[in-house]
């Protein structure tokens, strides 16, 4: 059976079909003459996948080096899954539509806990095995890398190797070594020396009685003991011809990232720890950027991306000078920070349409936004809502946690007063909407939070929020979706079996609420004998090995605890942007910090 | 003043299981790729003018599609299809641009019917096309929103022909009514013949005067 006479009976058949503008597609002798073919293979739906610009930055970088090819797959949806196994039609890539077993390397990007299983669905759709163990070199090389990858113990069962940090120049580096042609554990013993990737077969971990990690320590004496996030020196030109989807993506616009990492140090936040140190791009480039992308792309909206967008030095003039050359242009700022959202900026933005701006308080009081290290007051969110609703924006959405550590209930009746006190702003415009979303806590690894236990029930303090704010339009993230995220985000390399028993019983697009099986992940985490408390409640002890500790992410263990003692203590940190060096680590890994160390 | 360009597309194996709203985003795109400068409507959220004909189906091929498009500033024909033509992706052709007299009513309302060519598999094509053409009505159900609902596709049926048949295929061509007085669905007809759709492209839209 072929792929025509699948697609008329699935949902949205676009997205399996390529043609899309600026997609890389190659002559089949092109095809047989690249010494490395390489299929990026995203473990979500096309639409989301579709959004992600480190996707597009890697895939414009491996096309531009000579003799690699590469092209993208994402994950089927259910539909054209079931379809696909009826058919015997193996997962294939979208440029040239060839099987993905015949790709040399796989490259998963992991950028969310609930993707994992996903992972498992796609390698067996492809028709790999699942275990790394079982695959030789007559097998594609699967690797992943991306957020999640820093701390991807869980997944180490499935993939052969992770990228750890920036992949821009490793990836190069990964292929090349690839080329070689050498045997697949020579390779790898190779590949485990390149600045950047992890080869988590090399390394034992060891565990006590009780479950938790007693000793991660490497098999060879050639592999590093600490493997390290990969830093890039400078920021690459941005990809001026990324693929514009047909099919309409959750952000189907031009995006260029403004600056990497966020030394703000929220607390909660480990992109703003694995990110660091903050590198901006230069305000030149990036009109520079802009000019071509558009030219390239046709889109009417630009996304200034980046951990904290008003952070970025030039921010006025830039996004002045961008809607000034292009009066149609929409000009969006995913994250922006309400402490550092001003009048002028409020000008400058969206002169089209203005519609609604998020920002996220995180929490409701002063006290425990100061231990998260999120230090905005409560004036500044009324100054800014001010500024936003009189330049004529229709709605604000407020984004809130609970379960934070140390969260007190007049922490969580104090969303309420807040969420109020800015609807009463919002009334001196006329009819003004605010809304708030209010999930719950995920402690993550490399975090100064990484050794707090999940609140095992914060459903009390949401059936609080919703009786005080009735009138106030509320989204919520799904309870056990938050527990799975948390054990996951957390997890060890026994959590392998989980993650497989869970998609054996049906689990994938776990991101998914309306797929989302509880059930399923509940018996394969009693089939393992594992505790879900274990993992996502459980405080850890201060002198506790934790299955990442073995990932150098440059900012040291010592700074996260202290960090975390401060948190207790309500005490906030400053940004080393404006005020002194925190002494994170980065000084090893980054000369500018090293030199300002030194200073 | 803005001047309004009637254009004349096609659209290919390569892009057809592109559904129509996407598709006039892909022109909204391309057409920004090559500065045309597209006129807008007014109102809180502005968008580029334009309106086609008739929306084409998923999986549909088509040598036959027509729009209306609005530029802020003239152009001549041949210089917007020289420029748009090369922004164009795999698939979507641009076949022609004309100017078009403001007064002339948009397309969609001055469309009657539509053509196209069906490639069909099933059990006896050509005697079950002489039986529909024999009929007096040709009744289709249709579930929707969990409602069935009865249809009869005979009227909306002007034109049928089996032709290159074999025993259990046939290549066969329609003309449909199309428009404001309904429109024909070559997907139903097909299903309604017995027979089995494996690719259906449209060859023709046929236009009432734009002076009635």
């Amino acid at each position: 059976m072929s792929l025509d006479a699948i697609l008329p009976h699935v949902a949205r058949p676009a997205r399996y079909t390529d043609h899309e503008w600026n997609r890389v597609r190659r002559g089949p002798d092109e095809w047989d003459g690249s010494g490395v073919r390489f299929l990026f293979a995203y473990p979500d739906a096309y639409e989301v996948g579709m959004s992600n610009l480190g996707l597009q930055i890697l895939y414009d970088v491996l096309n531009r080096e000579p003799g690699v090819l590469a092209e993208r797959c994402y994950t089927p949806w259910t539909d054209m899954e079931a379809k696909m196994r009826e058919a015997g039609l193996p997962l294939f890539s979208l440029e040239s539509q060839r099987p993905a077993r015949e790709f040399d390397i796989l490259g998963f990007s992991l950028q969310f806990e609930l993707n994992y299983t996903n992972v498992l669905n796609m390698l067996d759709v492809a028709g790999l095995p699942l275990h790394s163990e079982e695959r030789d070199e007559r097998w594609p090389l699967v690797i992943a890398g991306g957020t999640c990858a820093l701390n991807a113990e869980p997944l180490t069962d499935f993939i052969d190797l992770f990228v750890l940090g920036e992949a821009d120049e490793s990836l190069l580096d990964l292929v090349r070594a690839y080329r070689r042609g050498e045997p697949r554990e020579a390779f790898l013993a190779r590949a485990a020396q390149i600045d950047g990737v992890y080869v988590p077969r090399f390394y034992r971990v060891e565990h006590d009685a009780d479950g938790r990690v007693a000793a991660v320590s490497p098999f060879r004496p050639d592999v590093p003991r600490r493997p390290r996030r990969r830093l890039i020196g400078q920021l690459g030109f941005p990809p001026v011809r990324p693929v514009v989807p047909f099919v309409e993506a959750v952000h189907d616009r031009a995006m260029i990232d403004l600056m990497r990492g966020c030394t703000r140090g929220c607390r909660f936040c480990q992109a703003g720890v694995v990110y660091r140190p903050t590198r901006e791009r230069p305000l030149d480039e990036v009109l520079q950027a802009a000019d071509e992308l558009l030219a390239n792309t046709g889109y009417d909206e630009l996304a200034l991306v980046s951990l904290s967008s008003s952070d970025y030095s030039c921010i006025e003039p830039l996004v002045n000078e961008l809607t000034a050359r292009y009066p149609r242009l929409r000009v969006s700022l995913p994250s922006l920070r309400i402490d550092s959202f001003s009048v002028e900026l409020a000008e400058a933005v969206e002169k089209q349409r203005r519609s609604s701006l998020t920002f996220a308080p995180e929490a409701g009081s002063e006290r425990l936004r100061r231990v998260i290290n999120k230090n905005v007051t409560e004036d500044d969110l009324l100054r800014t809502a001010e500024a936003v609703f009189s330049h004529g924006w229709r709605a604000i959405k407020l984004y809130f946690m609970i379960g934070l550590p140390g969260e007190r209930d007049e922490d969580v009746e104090a969303i309420v007063r807040l969420v109020r006190e800015v609807q009463k702003v919002g009334r001196r415009y006329g009819r003004r909407e605010v809304s708030a979303t209010i999930s719950t806590f995920v402690p993550k690894a490399h975090t100064p939070f990484q050794w707090v236990g999940q609140e095992a029930d914060v459903r009390s303090k949401q059936a609080y929020l919703r009786d005080n704010l009735r009138r106030t339009r509320l989204g919520w993230g799904d309870p056990f979706a938050s527990r799975l995220e948390a054990v996951l985000a957390r997890g060890d390399r026994r959590l392998g079996a989980v993650i497989e028993g869970a998609w054996r019983r049906g689990a994938r697009f776990d991101a998914w609420s309306e797929h989302l099986l509880p059930l399923a992940w509940e018996q394969a985490f009693a089939e393992a004998g594992l505790d879900m408390a274990f993992y996502a409640n459980r405080t850890r002890e201060p002198d506790e090995v934790l299955p990442w500790d073995h990932i150098n992410t440059g900012i040291t263990k010592r700074f996260l605890w202290k960090e975390y003692q401060r948190s207790l203590a309500a005490e906030s940190t400053p940004d080393c942007r404006w005020g002194d060096c925190t002494a994170c680590g980065m000084a090893a890994l980054h000369p500018a910090c090293a030199q300002r160390r030194a200073t | 003043m803005t001047q309004r360009l009637q254009i004349h597309f096609a659209r290919g194996e390569e892009i057809k299981y592109v559904a129509h709203l996407d598709l006039m985003r892909a022109w909204e795109r391309a057409l920004r790729r090559a500065g045309i400068p597209m006129a807008y409507t007014q109102g809180f959220s502005p968008h580029p003018r334009y309106a086609t004909a008739a929306p084409l189906p998923v999986g549909v091929t088509s040598e036959a599609e027509a729009m209306d498009l609005w530029l802020e500033e003239p152009m001549t024909p041949p210089d917007f299809v020289r420029r748009v033509a090369e922004q164009l992706p795999d698939g979507l052709t641009l076949q022609g641009a004309a100017e078009a007299p403001e007064s002339w009513p948009p397309l969609a309302a001055r469309l009657r019917e539509a053509e196209y060519t069906v490639a069909a598999r099933g059990p006896d094509p050509a005697g079950r096309v002489a039986q529909v053409l024999a009929a007096a009505s040709l009744p289709w159900r249709e579930e929707r929103g969990g409602k069935l609902r009865m249809h009869d596709l005979r009227p909306l049926v002007e034109e049928l022909r089996a032709t290159e048949t074999g025993p259990d295929e046939a290549r066969v061509t329609m003309r449909l009514r199309a428009g404001p007085a309904g429109t024909g669905r070559p997907q139903e007809i097909v299903a309604a013949l017995g027979l089995e759709a494996l690719a259906i492209h449209r060859t023709r839209l046929v236009f009432a005067p734009p002076s009635s």
